[in-house]
């Protein structure tokens, strides 16, 4: 049996690990739930979170700012939507066949101009030092939490009251949820998704700034591990809800932090079986949200695999 | 612009002068002037096909018309987009839903208004609603999402947000289409209300002469996209509009109800519940049956658990509980049962749910019979001759209009797809025959034809299930009507004694 202060210590380490880990999947997942409130699929912010992730490092190792670096992995998320989203946008094109080949394309370009990169340190993002008051390390260092995960609970918030309060808002879940609505409206539906998977790209874009920024906080060619891909999943748990999204990117990062925590406290055994936690539990919600008839119901009407 | 009318009345009225319409090789429209006097409630009669939405369209903007002017309240008016005559004061009712099923009522609503400011203000925005919803004649609830009205509040939601976006000149396409009787006499009643007050100008696409004559003050009829005739309703015969719908075609005289038909064959549904897509339950503890030489019409509402029930019949979809007997035999929807009992069916959709698109008529016509003699050897060894020649003798006897046998079944016209799904499964010994919602959607030469051939079956002896959700033909064919609402049968009654007003009731869920 694992004693008290063990159980206390797994704890405190998945509690930090999950707000640590989570980050990458809340933007992408944002990015995601955008992009398909519009009404389209795009299953290739995994190249938009390594170019990001990339695009950050580079220009914080330049220019040593690493807030810059946050805003080159926007642009560069913004250039690969804008890819996505106008080559979606032509006739008979599939999305998700696009989405793949975006994919190895962002990936490919950022392992291209990120070789030298590799080996120098370029400044990091500091995180906000929450847990002064404590006086267990182990909380304390938990605490040590990212100015990026808030940027994201904020996007969060933001979304959610924007999708029910504001005209745009509006204007995307119609296109999304029905496009001869929005053409009878007069709302150019091309138009409305190629903005949003614009700033859905740009979004997944910061998220891997925090990957080569923060956590791990370095740039090399293993750096993500699917969070893009497994992103995608997490939307249709949270049902296309930006609040429930955080949720859900906590849990994920949760079940990422669960090896290494057991290994803080020298459970090594089975590691890379809890290191696989989130591939396992995305597994499971997939299988779990496909059969609920509730996931089907707010899924918007006119994503390419509802239909 | 002006207010050219007066301010206690401010419908619009509006001309068509000369519009023709070309696509290619294809006049759709051929010089059509119609005249819609301001306050008035105009029909616009015609058959699939005849060019009613190709005007339509040309007069929202969606179309430019190749040749002829609109003047709206006497002076010409460029149209040049939908948006444009929305800016006049045109609005479309469309028969295909144009509310967003993910939002709210009240969503909907402020969403169509299509102004600029970007952040919603809901406490004003409410606030004007209800008193807009008390000022009309009827109302829906604001807090729902579209998706889960009714089929009924969706049409008169549709026909509110037109009235919300200040729209003085209504085109209504098929509007009674989803409607029991009773609420498209209501609905009907309340517009005719509101073109006598002088609020609103009505131009209503139609084929039910019933409601031509209770509710229009003139007609127009168009056919192969040319006028053929209108005038004041007060004038004309309900012959005479059907036969200027029609034309010289010839319509196959109603098949005569033979007597003495009836046999001991029964299909018995016992006990059935049935999920929808969603799993929630569309049919539920539903008991009918069906004897030999009897046609049973099952009225209802769409979305009531008819597709549901008739899926699940022909096996398209899983049963939940309950079974089916046949003579007092279980049966199961196999390929093996619907051969032993000779149970046939004409689903509705049959290009989705009857036939495979991008195969030839003549594989479609095969299809019950393709794995066996003489169109197999062996089980099989499929011999494609045979199937071709039996293919050209069903298209010749059912009179299907196709280039050849080899033809995709997609390039036909709907009316001839159902004649080759009808050849397909009326040629053989039916015993049982389900039918769904089989003339939807076709031309009268069509319709004729295939009501002819349900009863016929009928007269032959089978046990015939008829699903539709146009009374008229459920009147007109059954020996029994059923009604279904909410999942259930909820009145059965002898088709000698069934009465619209009645059976209105119980689609509506009031009985």
């Amino acid at each position: 049996m694992m004693p008290e202060a063990a159980l206390q210590t797994v704890l405190i380490a998945m509690l930090g690990g999950a707000i640590r880990v989570s980050t990458p999947y809340l933007f992408v997942a944002l990015g995601e739930t955008i992009t398909e409130k519009s009404g389209r699929i795009n299953l290739g912010l995994e190249g938009n979170l390594v170019l990001g992730a990339m695009v950050a490092y580079a220009l914080s190792f330049h220019t040593g700012l690493p807030w810059l670096g946050v805003a080159g992995a926007f642009a560069a998320g913004l250039v690969l939507g804008l890819l996505h989203g106008t080559i979606c946008s032509l006739p008979k094109v599939n999305d998700i066949a696009v989405g793949i080949a975006l994919m190895s394309f962002g990936i490919g370009i950022a392992f291209f101009f990120g070789k030298p990169y590799i080996q120098p340190q370029a400044p990091r993002l500091e995180g906000l030092a929450l847990g002064e008051w404590s006086s267990n390390p182990a909380l304390r260092q938990a605490l040590q939490i990212n100015p990026l995960f808030f940027l994201g609970l904020v996007i969060a918030v933001a979304l959610w009251w924007a999708l029910a309060n504001t005209r745009p808002g509006l204007i995307l879940r119609m296109t999304g949820d029905s496009e001869p609505s929005a053409r009878a409206m007069g709302v150019n539906p091309v138009r409305v998704r190629i903005l949003a998977t614009v700033l859905g790209g740009g979004l997944a874009g910061i998220g891997g700034s925090f990957l080569s920024l923060s956590y791990p906080g370095s740039w090399n060619e293993g750096l993500s591990s699917g969070q893009g891909l497994m992103a995608v999943a997490l939307v249709i748990f949270a049902r296309w809800n930006p609040l429930r999204c955080v949720w859900a990117a906590l849990l994920f990062g949760a079940a990422g932090a669960l090896g290494p925590a057991l290994q803080s406290v020298g459970i090594s055994q089975g590691y890379y079986f809890f290191n696989a936690a989130p591939y396992i539990l995305t597994l499971f919600i997939m299988v779990a949200s496909a059969r609920s008839g509730v996931a089907a119901h707010a899924a918007p009407g006119e994503l390419s695999i509802v239909k | 612009m002006k207010d050219l009318a007066a301010p206690q009345t401010r419908a619009i009225g509006l001309e068509t002068v000369g519009m023709t319409k070309v696509f290619g090789p294809l006049v759709a429209l051929d010089d059509v002037s119609i005249n819609v006097a301001p306050g008035s409630f105009h029909a616009l009669l015609g058959e699939n096909g005849a060019g009613k939405s190709t005007l339509v369209k040309c007069i929202l903007g969606f179309y430019q018309p190749t040749r002829g002017t609109i003047l709206v309240n006497g002076a010409e008016a460029r149209i040049p987009t939908p948006a444009a005559a929305r800016d006049i004061g045109i609005g479309m009712v469309y028969q295909h839903f144009t509310l967003v099923p993910c939002l709210s009522v009240a969503e909907n609503l402020v969403i169509a208004r299509g102004d600029k400011a970007p952040v919603i203000d809901w406490k004003a925005e409410k606030a004007a609603l209800t008193a807009f919803m008390d000022r009309m004649p009827f109302r829906v609830p604001l807090e729902t999402p579209v998706s889960a009205l009714s089929a009924g509040e969706k049409q008169k939601l549709e026909i509110l947000k037109q009235l919300y976006l200040n729209q003085h000149f209504l085109i209504l396409d098929e509007p009674t289409s989803v409607l029991t009787p009773g609420e498209a006499d209501q609905v009907l009643g309340l517009l005719r209300g509101m073109t006598e007050a002088g609020e609103i100008t009505v131009l209503m696409i139609t084929h039910k002469f019933r409601e031509v004559t209770a509710f229009a003050d003139a007609v127009s009829v168009l056919r192969r996209g040319r006028q053929v005739g209108g005038g004041p309703v007060s004038e004309m015969s309900t012959d005479a509009m059907s036969r200027l719908m029609i034309g010289e075609a010839e319509v196959r005289p109603p098949e005569a109800r033979a007597e003495g038909v009836a046999s001991d064959l029964q299909l018995e549904l016992t006990a059935l519940y049935v999920d929808d897509d969603e799993g929630l339950p569309a049919v539920e503890a539903l008991d009918l049956k069906v004897r030999g030489g009897e046609i049973v019409g099952v009225a209802g509402v769409s979305g009531n658990g008819q597709s549901e029930l008739v899926e699940a019949i022909t096996g398209q979809r899983p049963l939940k509980d309950g079974r089916i007997f046949i003579n007092g035999k279980p049966f199961e929807a196999t390929r093996r049962d619907y051969h032993g009992f000779k149970v046939f069916g004409l689903p509705e959709e049959p290009l989705r749910n009857a036939a495979v698109r991008r195969m030839t008529v003549a594989e479609n016509i095969a299809f019950r019979a393709f794995d066996r003699p003489p169109m197999a050897g062996l089980g099989w060894w499929l011999k494609p001759a045979q199937m071709r020649r039996r293919a050209a003798e069903l298209i010749a006897a059912y009179r299907v209009k196709t280039p050849s046998t080899e033809t995709p079944i997609e390039n036909l016209s709907g009316g001839n797809v159902q004649r080759a799904v009808l050849a397909r499964e009326l040629s053989q010994d039916v015993r049982v025959l389900i039918v769904a919602n089989p003339c939807f959607g076709l031309d009268f030469v069509s319709v004729a034809e295939i009501r002819a051939q349900i009863v016929a079956a009928r007269n032959r002896g089978a046990a015939v299930l008829l699903v539709s959700e146009d009374l008229d033909e459920i009147l007109e064919l059954s020996d029994r009507v059923a009604v279904m609402s909410g999942g259930r049968i909820v009145h059965i009654a002898p088709g000698a004694e069934a009465d619209r007003q009645t059976i209105g009731k119980y689609m509506a869920g009031h009985a």
